[in-house]
């Protein structure tokens, strides 16, 4: 009985990992512009197809594609934003997230259109020659594939971290989360720290998706899902605190791994919107969010 | 140095100032008094661009600013401390001066300006690794203004500096306000503390509803009957 808890729990951290990156990507982008990106997910997924391309098309090894898949979707994250987002910076923040909610769910099914144009329904995965190693631990099994895919979130993460602490843009970007009129009245452009921010976030979604291509599998209609997920776990973690972000990203993997064991697969979505509602109920600000003011 | 011409502003349906002029000039220290919803604060952000005049002009020193940017008009020399001082609390003190030097010209005097702020506010100093949301609303000001000041401005637009503040801090703040204002920085000071504020400036508007309804040296103003009836009781 306790061999497959752990088991589950480890798995759960692995993939919890991955939720946090993706949801650090979409607070990025809300906590700055006030965009609520619902398309966050399909551009995870189509950062998933990027590395999947490169990797049947070009042997590129999923792990060094990487940085391509970011890239692509860094591309797509300026096109997007030059095209439609940057329409809606001077709305209000209440009328910006109705607005980016619509046109996101409008973007996202289009992306899912083209990628099941592009790579048609099937489940696709990206299976390298060393992707069924596993390191055996304690009774344990970790997947080689996955415990690299979680070291480059942590270390991805750190350095976001970093980069915000320590950098001029990134303080200006921490300005600007703050309070953007008395930013702008320093100087700073924030039509360019939205862009940045709605860049990264893009670029963010595709490192994730090419770290969920090869450890796990992805599919075009995968996109919803992530987004769910990664909503879930950026107000769980509390808005303004990435730490608290990706440790809420832990949070909802343990808890969606460890009701598979326990109550079957099914349940596993329902496990995330229930730890959404308690802590909406019981903690709105976040595990890790500060209070207002 | 500063003109603004006919301005008509406001918020979607709502017209806050209808047809205000006025002029600042170099090294002046000018105050802009009124009741509250005359459009004080309107006005400070049509001049430091938040706010788009929807007729009218603005010049600094003869060159339009209508059509600038925000972040722009800063670098052009003209910055505003909001009402409230308005710090970012989840940052440094340090920080948020640092970040009063991120436009280019600004960067290369940080150092110089940091100096400067430092003198002027030594408690600054002493507090430079602190979060800015621990101190208390008699620094926030300070840190605001000094913030400001790290843009190398010419011209200094306060909202309500003294707003809040208990009046041995007020009396500081002023007394701060006409240092910096004596090393070359021009001032536009707007108030609600109408005898501190005339009793500091050397000229000041009376605005009402929108528009301009006196002009004159603090002292005229402080015995002009309407100014006296309505502000000073």
């Amino acid at each position: 009985m306790l061999a497959p808890t752990i088991q589950s729990l480890v798995f759960g951290i692995l993939i919890g990992g991955l939720f946090g990156l993706a949801a650090v990507g979409l607070s990025l982008v809300f906590g700055v512009t006030k965009f609520l990106n619902v398309s966050h997910g399909e551009l995870l997924m189509l950062g998933g197809y990027t590395s999947f391309w490169l990797f049947t098309l070009y042997r590129v090894d999923p792990f060094v594609g990487l940085p391509l898949a970011i890239l692509a979707l860094v591309v797509l994250g300026v096109v997007l934003y030059k095209l439609i987002f940057t329409r809606m910076v001077k709305l209000s923040d209440e009328t910006k997230i109705k607005n980016t909610m619509l046109v996101g769910f409008g973007l996202g099914l289009v992306l899912q259109n083209v990628a099941l144009r592009l790579w048609t329904a099937d489940d696709r995965g990206i299976t390298t020659s060393y992707s069924s190693h596993v390191i055996q631990a304690f009774g344990v099994r970790f997947p080689v594939v996955r415990l690299i895919s979680f070291a480059i979130a942590v270390v991805v993460l750190l350095a976001l971290q970093l980069f915000l602490k320590r950098t001029y843009t990134g303080k200006a970007i921490r300005a600007t989360v703050q309070d953007w009129e008395a930013a702008t009245l320093l100087g700073i452009d924030i039509h360019k720290v939205y862009l940045l921010s709605f860049v990264m976030g893009a670029g963010l979604a595709g490192l994730a998706g090419g770290l969920v291509a090869v450890g796990y599998s992805i599919k075009p209609d995968m996109g919803l899902e992530w987004t769910l997920i990664s909503l879930i776990v950026m107000v769980l973690g509390g808005l303004g605190s990435f730490v608290g972000t990706f440790v809420a990203g832990l949070v909802v993997g343990i808890a969606q791994s460890l009701t598979s064991l326990w109550l079957g697969g099914a349940y596993r979505e329902m496990v995330a919107l229930l730890l959404f509602l308690l802590v909406l109920v019981l903690r709105p600000q976040g595990l890790f969010g500060v209070k207002e003011g | 140095m500063l003109e603004l011409e006919g301005i008509f502003a406001g918020y979607k349906d709502l017209t806050v100032l209808r047809d205000i002029s006025l002029r600042v000039g170099a090294g002046e220290l000018v105050a802009l008094v009124g009741p509250n919803g005359a459009g004080k604060t309107t006005t400070l952000k049509v001049i430091s661009g938040l706010v788009r005049p929807t007729a009218g002009e603005v010049r600094l020193d003869g060159r339009p600013l209508t059509k600038e940017p925000p972040h722009r008009i800063v670098q052009m020399g003209i910055s505003q401390v909001l009402e409230g001082g308005r710090v970012f609390t989840g940052l440094t003190v340090l920080e948020n001066l640092e970040l009063g030097a991120f436009g280019a010209a600004a960067r290369k005097a940080k150092h110089e300006n940091l100096k400067r702020v430092f003198t002027l506010f030594p408690r600054l100093e002493e507090r430079k690794h602190q979060r800015a949301g621990t101190l208390s609303g008699g620094e926030r000001q300070m840190l605001a203004i000094g913030r400001a000041l790290m843009t190398t401005p010419r011209l200094l637009m306060l909202d309500e500096p003294s707003f809040g503040l208990a009046p041995i801090l007020v009396e500081q703040i002023f007394r701060m306000i006409a240092e910096i204002n004596k090393q070359g920085v021009t001032v536009l000071l707007v108030e609600q503390n109408v005898r501190a504020a005339l009793e500091l400036t050397q000229r000041a508007y009376v605005i009402e509803n929108g528009r301009i309804v006196g002009e004159g040296s603090g002292d005229s103003l402080l015995s002009f009957e309407s100014v006296r009836s309505a502000y000073l009781g």
